[in-house]
């Protein structure tokens, strides 16, 4: 092995000693929690060593056990997994200081237990990214479900027992049921498991049969949670918010999308698909999906629960723009992969930042709060005005290279999915917005807490502190930064989506 | 077929030393009467016997096809009979397994089994010597020999130090089941060891050895016979549906030890690899299908009724019923994936049944029972234990990353190649149910702690820690690493695939 094939076996084993010395140093707080956010720098800087190799369409590849001759379990970075693994990255960093501030950083089993298997939940995450094939690909998909599954039910009540069942039963069953039956079938039809940009069947691969893998897939990545795979992620809210950001930005749906992305452009090539129609079928899907989730957003008043449809809503903007089929439509999901995962974060820490601060959860407590919590609702706002699209935030412009692609591909009705789902968000962050900025502050519940800050702390309501603000603005900072300057990106997203 | 002798490869009988090994310790322990020494001289013997099968693996030339180590020593030359031993790349990994096995259930019974330790433990290493006796052995007469010999102290272990008040019957039941089996064993051996004489380049004498069976062929009528007389025997000994009813009264009842070896070591698959597929070839590839819809009754048979399992122990069983299916139609699909995935599953089902089972045990001597009416929030007092047995479970449940996994999925390429889609996906659905283990985990180890025994509950001791260590991570190493295995089998393998079907040699090439 030489030594550019080094780094992913590096990025990849960071979380892991991560974990280890997050277990080693349990006693020890808060050395336990900074191993996860020493592995993390370590991983983003090997993972930004990778990006001159894979700049100009180039990869690295590595082997690390043959599984079968025509099957390895094998590593090969490409462009497209810089950008996840360098997203996820950067994320789990600022997540982890999160968790320090609004979890605590009491020497207590269960949080010694978080954060390692948060750790563990990175080398799940660059393992997808850079898996050379569908067999790799499949072992870190499947083993990013069950390193989640302690995390979804941290707080170990009832509640979080049912949640995490509903999780684990969807993310496995649709596993076991579709994702596998469609590898096996990929390999029964082309003969190999590697990914080729382009496609791996060959010319007379059954057009029939092509059809119905391509569905298992789509069904089977249920973490990409298109409808009617999509109820894992509201019934996942029941974990602590950075879990909540973790499964909604940094690594869980992230990796589902992408894998749409892999089996897109890598399995089956745009122009088979194209060939099949599969991409009306994609976009029709993806479409279905984001008005749903949009109308159905729409009725909520829980917070989270609001952010997790959202969170369903905005993913199917982005298998929209790869079932657009066109390259402007290709580097607006890309875009928007990296885009949302930074707005949705900042959404979720704001949303922990007020509960943590005045343990309200429903949309409508929100009244007048921005006074009180100035930052965090800074923050939400910049979160809010990049899903709903607005500029001068990165969400605009992937929504833009989105409107493109859909002129570009001729997909008229795209453009209206995409223009009704914006107005509908529109619709529930702006309201969120207006009435927590301008409306009077709620006033103390009659026969309240009285003093201290009780369950509605009324005037007591004060920012939770610094590791909880100081990576929700850095996030917030990132929304705006690309949204004004894209141009850092927009290089490594076209070669990752071309 | 080739053979390379013991003397040129290692210099000395290397596989009757592993053979003997254990007789010769169980012969020490006679004249000990101190427990303690007792229980050391016996470990220390199978420890010996495990280093060496691991050195045997080191010296073993992966990618050949011929069988290697091989002693022979003529017996009783007018019959045709030697005593011949050698192992090839479908039989040598059973070796270290075995004596895997051997020191984990010593480790485990250490001071769980009180009653007439002395007794328990001779009785162990001859079965250690039976056991790696079928695996070695490339004489049929011989082979039989060692498959009767294991008859004897598994009666022993389970009639005296069985778990449960029936354990008389099952052990009975167990023996009886077991010779009607032989009955047909030793026939369809004689059978071929006739019909060798009758086929040209014999020199018309007897000859009941592998190697020389290999190279002749069986006439079409008496492979018919030889197979169904030889499948009938094995399938009772897997144990494939519906052949089944011995395995769970049998690890319900006996001890844990003995269900580590009756579960753990896929003897009855083994013998179909050994003798059924490479010695009566055309009648296998005929009556394949029958074997395909016996392995995917047993599939879905052993999957639903393991659903409505209260007791770890007999749901441990049922799952084995389901797995031996799963091999069997592996075996089924007569190509290389298929029979590659075959053996890979019964070799993982060594290392994840034996974990069970050893989980099921630790949970028994704690609660007294492995009944889910009696379990329920045991994670809380005893995290180690389970965590051993969600690693346990993962591995039953194939999940990827485990050493469960490769096996099923060879397995599932093959059928898909042979068969389509219909059985394919049946057996899906059931590797879907598989996650009944997972039911059963949450239940036993999360919830509410109900009794005050889960309450007192103390978590694993270090000796079971260690236990508990090898193979979970044995598990998990297989899981990533499985060319491990798979480069001792895959040419043996191959081999025996050409031998189904001859056509076959250009299909695995392309």
């Amino acid at each position: 092995m030489d030594a550019a094939g080094l780094a992913p076996l590096l990025a990849l084993l960071a979380p892991l000693l991560g974990a280890a010395g997050v277990v080693l140093l349990r006693h020890r707080t808060p050395a336990r929690e900074l191993c996860g956010v020493v592995a993390g720098i370590a991983q983003f800087g090997l993972v930004a060593t990778m990006v001159p190799a894979v700049r100009d369409g180039g990869t690295i590849s590595v082997t690390l056990s043959t599984f079968l001759p025509e099957a390895s379990i094998a590593l090969r970075v490409d462009a497209l997994g810089v950008v996840l693994a360098g997203t996820a990255a950067v994320l789990w960093v600022l997540t982890t200081l999160y968790a320090m501030g609004y979890l605590g950083t009491a020497a207590d089993p269960a949080l010694t237990r978080f954060h390692a298997f948060f750790c563990l939940t990175m080398a799940a995450t660059v393992g997808v990214a850079f898996s050379a094939n569908l067999i790799t690909l499949y072992l870190f998909y499947e083993a990013l479900t069950f390193i989640t599954y302690p995390l979804v039910t941290h707080t170990g009540t009832p509640d979080a027992a049912r949640g995490g069942r509903r999780y684990l039963a969807y993310q496995l069953g649709s596993g076991i049921a579709f994702l596998l039956p469609a590898i096996v079938l990929t390999y029964i039809e082309a003969g190999t498991f590697d990914f080729v940009r382009g496609g791996i069947f060959g010319p007379d691969a059954g057009g029939a049969l092509l059809v119905v893998v391509y569905v298992l897939y789509l069904l089977g990545i249920a973490k990409a949670a298109l409808v009617p795979v999509h109820s894992w992620l509201p019934a996942a809210m029941v974990a602590p918010v950075p879990v909540s950001a973790l499964l909604h930005a940094v690594a869980v749906v992230n990796v589902g999308v992408f894998c749409v992305l892999r089996v897109v452009l890598d399995v089956f090539g745009a122009d088979l698909v194209a060939e099949l129609g599969l991409g009306v079928l994609t976009l029709v899907v993806a479409s279905v999906t984001i008005l749903f989730a949009s109308f159905f957003a729409l009725r909520l008043d829980n917070l989270k629960g609001i952010l997790a449809y959202s969170t369903i809503g905005q993913l199917s903007y982005m298998i929209l723009g790869v079932g657009l089929l066109s390259p402007a439509g290709r580097t607006g999901a890309v875009l928007h992969l990296v885009g949302h995962s930074f707005s949705k974060i900042t959404l979720f820490f704001a949303v922990g930042s007020v509960y943590a601060a005045s343990h309200r959860t429903l949309a409508s407590e929100l009244r007048g709060i921005g006074r009180q919590l100035p930052w965090t609702m800074a923050a939400f706002a910049i979160g809010a005005l990049s899903i709903i699209g607005l500029p001068p935030t990165v969400g605009f412009v992937a929504k833009y290279f989105l409107f493109v692609g859909a002129v570009e591909a001729g997909q008229w009705a795209a453009l209206v999915v995409l223009s009704v789902s914006t107005l509908l968000s529109a619709g529930y962050y702006l309201r969120i917005l207006r009435s927590a900025l301008f409306d009077a502050p709620l006033a103390v519940p009659a026969g309240g807490s009285g003093e201290g800050a009780g369950p509605l702390g009324g005037p007591t309501v004060t920012e939770r502190g610094a590791l909880v603000v100081v990576p929700m603005l850095v996030t917030a900072a990132v929304t705006l930064l690309l949204g004004v300057a894209p141009g850092l990106l927009l290089d490594l997203i076209r070669v990752s989506s071309g | 077929m080739n053979e390379i002798t013991a003397a040129e490869q290692v210099g000395f009988p290397i596989l009757s030393t592993l053979v003997f090994l254990p007789a010769v310790t169980l012969v020490a322990l006679v004249f000990i009467r101190n427990d303690r020494a007792l229980r050391r001289c016996a470990l220390a013997g199978a420890v010996a016997v495990l280093g060496l099968s691991l050195f045997l693996v080191a010296a073993f030339h992966r990618g050949a096809t011929d069988f290697q180590f091989g002693e022979q020593v003529p017996w009783v030359p007018s019959i045709g009979l030697s005593y011949h031993l050698a192992v090839d790349g479908v039989s040598v990994l059973f070796v270290p397994l075995t004596a895997l096995l051997v020191v984990l259930v010593m480790l485990s019974s250490w001071s769980a089994v009180r009653q007439a330790p002395k007794a328990y433990l001779m009785a162990v290493l001859a079965f250690e010597t039976a056991a790696i006796g079928v695996f070695t052995a490339v004489d049929l007469i011989l082979f039989f020999v060692f498959w009767e010999l294991m008859l004897i102290p598994t009666y022993v272990l389970i009639r005296v130090w069985g778990a449960g008040p029936q354990r008389g019957r099952a052990a009975l039941r167990y023996v009886l089941s077991m010779l009607l089996g032989s009955a047909a064993l030793l026939v369809g051996f004689v059978l071929l060891g006739v019909s060798y004489r009758s086929a040209p380049g014999s020199g018309g004498v007897l000859s009941f050895d592998l190697l020389a069976l290999m190279g002749s062929t069986v006439p079409a009528p008496t492979q018919t016979v030889v197979f169904f007389l030889l499948a009938f025997a094995f399938a009772l000994k897997a144990p494939l549906f519906p052949f089944h009813a011995w395995l769970p009264a049998t690890l319900l009842e006996g001890p844990i030890g003995m269900a580590v070896f009756l579960a753990g070591l896929k003897m009855g698959v083994f013998g179909f690899m050994r003798f059924v597929l490479p010695l009566v070839p055309e009648a296998f590839a005929a009556w394949s299908w029958l074997i395909a819809v016996l392995g995917v009754v047993a599939v879905l048979y052993g999957a639903l009724i393991a659903l409505v399992q209260p007791d770890l122990r007999r749901l441990i069983a049922f799952a084995s019923v389901s797995h031996v299916g799963l091999a069997m139609l592996g075996l089924s699909t007569l190509n290389a994936q298929g029979v590659q995935g075959a053996l890979f599953l019964i070799t993982n089902l060594g290392l994840v049944s034996t974990a069970m089972l050893l989980a099921a045990g630790f949970v028994h001597q704690r609660v007294g029972s492995t009944d889910l009416a009696a379990l329920g929030g045991l994670a809380q007092r005893t995290p180690a234990l389970a965590t051993f047995a969600l690693v346990a479970s993962l591995g039953a449940v194939a999940l990827p990353g485990t050493s469960g996994f490769p096996g099923e999925f060879l397995i599932l390429l093959g059928a898909f190649r042979a068969y389509g889609w219909p059985v394919a996906i049946a057996v899906m659905t059931v590797i879907l149910t598989a996650a009944y283990v997972l039911v059963f985990f949450e239940r036993a180890f999360h919830g509410r702690i109900r009794s005050t025994i889960v309450e007192a509950a103390a978590d694993l001791r270090a000796r079971e820690a260690v236990t508990a260590g090898i193979l979970g991570v044995a598990i998990v190493a297989f899981g990533f690493f499985p060319a491990a295995v798979l480069n001792y089998s895959s040419a043996s393998v191959d081999d025996l695939v050409r031998r189904l079907d001859p056509a076959s040699t250009l299909a695995t090439e392309d």
